[in-house]
């Protein structure tokens, strides 16, 4: 059998299965690969799986077609010719431009890809850091505002609503900050709102994920780290700690829920004046906070702000991280 | 070792003094003595700690103190070291006395001394690493126990996440050295036609040190353990208990370790060639090994100063990482995988030589693309030091960086991608002789494109999102390192022990020992993928209900991939104890030059230096030049500048 033969052979073989595998997933399998589709960021997300998967699947079968194929058809029990050896044996340059040709066009087209999809999708919703460099429309307006106190937000104005997510070893706490910054245990969030999920943490690192809105941003001590998505579904999601934060870490997690807009008003207006009492005990909004010189038995203070506790330590007299 | 030529100036009284190592029984220097002054100096640091600092105490009153701690451990080292006789050289030459003589006796009690023969440390590094992996090994069983059942627990979640830290560091200490050590120092020598390694006390102290490591990393768990994982984040770190200092001061020592084989290696590949052994007569495995050296070196100096500076956050009140006090907790994580990506390519390299060695002999035709693939490898390399930060793609750290580090992250598959040109094209028309170490490399590449093509998935920053931090990176990472490396180095031991021990492995007991490592790791591991993609965080003792059925999957397989090292250990112990079956010179027809000297290796490999005419993979070729020319007549002289000098 000559050289072609064996080479036309797989590739017949390639085609065939990668072509019926990529199908069979992209219908069947695709539009069930997490994380869903219950925000802009997870629809777009899933999409971006979908596209590595369909070009990862030809690649593994591929490679396991040729393994397959030399363990059945070069094995020394089968007798044949003897390999050719010397130099004929030792460089194809066909063989070795095209492989290294198409490796590194396949990945330099998934880096552009990735670069893309990233950037339209205003970091995908990751954690973007206290500073976002890609901020969907009125995002930066309305982080301003909340962090002045001077923030709203109300059914059908489109506009962005910023939520504090706080972790805390071992669970987390969110503030509402265009509701006179009320802090809860529960994450509710209004249906075809862009949010503005500013995540910062007490302690340790944790990581707040919002698995099926797609959204994944560190909680570092001192740090705001924002992550966007705009949500497209009513109904229940998990949010889970992602950062290993101490022992009970696996323990930390809660559930959130995406409603209607007028739900959502009238629970953020009915907790606000629920929690009014224990608000004004909270330390001020800020997008960080520092611990007291007590540290788990005392209180927070905003960062940035001087407020000496005692007079051995000076905690809270830094200036915010950035 | 024979002796060896020193220095004639100096005292010469000492010289005639019995040598430490020679003197029998308990007076010389041996495991033993190792033992006994690391506890001692255990005992002196504890105290000494205490003395100096006991108005610090970790918590008020509680008379725990991370001084102490610290500098018990310290000084516990420096007692094994002087213990072992570590320390015999440099102290003579820093008091000016004329060191003592290093000879090594034949007698099975060299394997418990600071050997400076290479297939003495060799063998050493073997037993050292199975040691490793056995105790991390029974970690991930008690792990995957946990993993049972996501509401009735087996451990708290205290000791499971103890548990958790303690496999992962363990297993990541080991696989650091896993080839480098056994194999590295064992045959880089013997493959390219030198007599002895470049330093051979610096190789000698990097097992001796490696063993260290091995105790002051498990004494985290009489210390109470530390919670971090094995990527030690601060402030958990700096929150953790006392048994946080056994880590930072832990990865300390392997990281003097790494460092020290780093150097020993590199120098020796660099400068002990034999003649004629040019760059492109190098087998693929010393490339390998070199590119894993380079890493060694240059990779471990950051670790070793990120532990530095959370054991003086721990004990002298400094604060890099507390960041009331004007750290950073994203210092920890630079300076961390900084190192731990380069590290992971530590882990891979070694595995990607061994296979590139072993493939040509089993396939009976020369190694296809070579200069491709020892280009591959240094490319790896390279590229590795340009991706770290694709491990902080969600932590808010330089958002606008995410595109070059996805950028670098996606160009190292190019290089690691060469791997699997070397490898389809050795393979291509060949003649499979279907040997253990072969299917082991097989094995290798099924698994580990899993792993790379998992890989690009994490670092697509919008996919990241759902896959990081989660059981998909965990079954990622598995894939790359346990498929990969574990596999190559199962193959390793199988082609390479007949050589090292002169006995062969029973191919029967083999051949079980790999079907069931196979089916079992993919079984325990490929179902991870999935867990991770449904949303089950890493390091988390309970999970949601609707996981456990894939969970049980894989614990239970995970349970039969732990019986399969059983066979393993049974198969060492029955190949080399019970039933030993001699080895014949060239068990596998080799043509490399390990295999062309005597079985088992003289004690200073070649009679003469070698000279090396051509590659060792010229298989299938009527008329193969031999590979070296081994000296029948003397060709190069015994004492050459290979010999004598210049030890460390």
């Amino acid at each position: 059998m000559n050289e072609t033969h064996h080479l036309r052979r797989m590739t017949t073989i390639w085609i065939v299965l990668s072509v019926a595998a990529d199908l069979l997933f992209w219908f069947l399998v695709g539009p069930h690969v997490p994380p869903g589709r219950m925000t802009d960021m997870a629809t777009s997300n899933q999409f971006d799986f979908n596209v590595l998967f369909v070009i990862a699947i030809p690649v593994l079968i591929g490679v396991w077609i040729y393994l397959a194929y030399a363990i059945a058809v070069w094995s020394a029990k089968r007798g044949g010719p003897e390999p050719v050896g010397g130099e004929a044996a030792r460089t194809n340059r066909t063989a070795q431009v095209a492989w290294i040709t198409i490796t590194s066009v396949v990945v330099i087209f998934l880096a552009g890809f990735g670069t893309v999809e990233l950037v339209v999708n205003h970091g995908s919703g990751g954690g973007e850091g206290p500073n976002p460099v890609w901020s969907p429309a009125g995002a930066i307006k309305a982080e301003t505002a909340a962090l002045a106190g001077t923030g709203t937000w109300s059914p059908n104005s489109n506009q962005v609503l910023p939520v504090q997510v706080i972790a805390q070893q071992w669970k987390f706490t969110y503030r509402y900050p265009t509701f006179g910054g009320f802090e809860t245990s529960q994450l509710v969030l209004p249906v075809n709102t862009t949010i503005a999920f500013n995540v910062t943490s007490l302690d340790v690192i944790h990581s707040f994920w919002a698995y099926q809105l797609s959204v994944k941003a560190d909680a570092n001590p001192q740090i705001n780290d924002v992550a966007y998505a705009t949500t497209d579904q009513t109904g229940q999601f998990t949010v889970r700690c992602s950062e290993l934060c101490g022992i009970w870490h696996g323990s930390m997690y809660n559930y959130g829920n995406v409603v209607s807009q007028q739900k959502f008003m009238q629970w953020a207006q009915s907790t606000e004046a629920a929690n009014a009492a224990n608000t004004k005990f909270l330390p001020p909004f800020a997008w960080t906070y520092v611990p007291d010189a007590n540290g788990a038995s005392g209180g927070y203070y905003p960062d940035g702000t001087a407020t000496p506790y005692s007079s051995v330590e000076t905690y809270g007299a830094k200036q915010p991280a950035s | 070792m024979t002796e060896r030529p020193l220095a004639t100036t100096g005292d010469t009284s000492t010289a005639s003094r019995v040598p430490w190592t020679q003197r029998p029984g308990w007076m010389s220097q041996h495991l033993g003595t190792a033992i006994v002054l690391g506890v001692l100096g255990y005992l002196f640091g504890h105290w000494l700690g205490n003395s100096i600092s006991s108005g610090y105490a970790y918590i008020a009153n509680s008379g725990q103190n991370s001084i102490a701690d610290a500098l018990a451990l310290i000084f516990g080292v420096v007692g094994w070291l002087l213990g072992i006789g570590a320390l015999n050289y440099p102290l003579a030459k820093l008091t000016g006395r004329q060191p003592e003589k290093e000879t090594e006796i034949e007698h099975w009690s060299k394997y418990f001394r600071y050997s400076t023969n290479h297939k003495t440390v060799g063998l050493q590094y073997v037993v050292g690493v199975l040691l490793f992996m056995f105790t991390g090994g029974l970690l991930a069983m008690a792990i995957r126990t946990e993993l049972l059942n996501p509401t009735t627990h087996y451990f708290s979640a205290d000791t499971y996440i103890k548990i958790v830290s303690e496999h992962g560091t363990i297993m990541m200490m080991m696989a650091t050295s896993i080839v480098v050590g056994p194999l590295g120092n064992y045959l880089v020598p013997l493959m390219i036609g030198s007599r002895r390694m470049a330093f051979p006390r610096i190789e000698a102290f990097s097992f001796w040190i490696f063993v260290a490591g091995y105790m002051v990393i498990f004494s985290a768990l009489p210390y109470g353990g530390f919670p971090t994982g094995w990527t030690g984040y601060a402030p958990l770190q700096t929150q953790a208990g006392p048994g946080m200092v056994s880590y930072l001061f832990g990865f300390a020592v392997i990281g003097m370790g790494m460092m020290a084989a780093g150097f020993n290696i590199a120098v020796t590949i660099i400068n002990y060639r034999a003649p004629g052994m040019t760059w492109s007569r190098l087998p693929i495995f010393v490339w390998s090994i070199l590119a894993t050296a380079a890493l060694l070196t240059l990779a471990t100096p950051t670790l070793f100063a990120a532990g530095l500076f959370g054991l003086l956050d721990k004990t002298a009140q400094t604060a890099f990482y507390v960041t009331e006090h004007g750290g950073s907790s994203y210092l920890w994580e630079n300076l961390f995988w900084f190192f731990g990506h380069p590290e992971v390519y530590i882990m891979a390299l070694p595995g990607f030589g061994i296979v590139g060695e072993i493939l040509p002999v089993f396939t009976r035709k020369p190694l296809f693309a070579y200069k491709v693939g020892a280009a591959g490898m240094i490319g790896v390399s390279l590229l590795s030091f340009f991706v770290w930060q694709h491990h902080l793609f969600q932590s808010g750290i330089n958002p606008d960086m995410r595109p070059l580090f996805m950028l670098t992250t996606e160009l190292i598959s190019i290089p690691t991608g060469f791997i699997y040109l070397v490898g389809m094209g050795t393979l291509y028309k060949a003649k499979i002789r279907f040997e253990i170490p072969m299917l082991f490399a097989m094995a290798l590449y099924f698994n580990f494109l899993i792993g790379g093509v998992t890989g690009v998935f994490l670092s697509d920053v919008p996919v990241n999102v759902t896959v990081h931090g989660g059981f998909f990176v965990l079954s990622h990472f598995h894939y790359t390192i346990m498929g990969g490396l574990l596999f190559a180095f199962m193959a390793g031991l199988y082609y390479w022990l007949p050589k090292m021990t002169g006995r062969m492995m029973n191919k029967k007991i083999g051949l079980w020992h790999f079907w069931t490592m196979f089916i079992f790791f993919n079984l325990t591991f490929f179902p991870m993928f999935i867990i991770g993609l449904l949303g089950q965080p890493r390091r988390v003792f309970t999970y949601a209900k609707n996981l456990q059925g894939l969970n049980d999957f894989s614990s239970v397989s995970a349970f039969l991939l732990g019986f399969s090292f059983l066979i393993f250990f049974f198969n060492l112990v029955w190949s080399l104890y019970i039933s030993p079956q001699k080895a014949p010179a060239n068990p596998w027809e080799s043509l490399g030059l390990e295999w062309q000297t005597a079985n088992p290796v003289p004690e200073y490999n070649f009679e003469r230096i070698p000279v090396i005419l051509t590659d060792p993979y010229h298989y299938s070729e009527a008329n193969a030049p031999a590979v070296a020319d081994l000296g029948e007549e003397e060709l190069v002289p015994v004492v050459s500048s290979h010999d004598g000098n210049g030890a460390a």
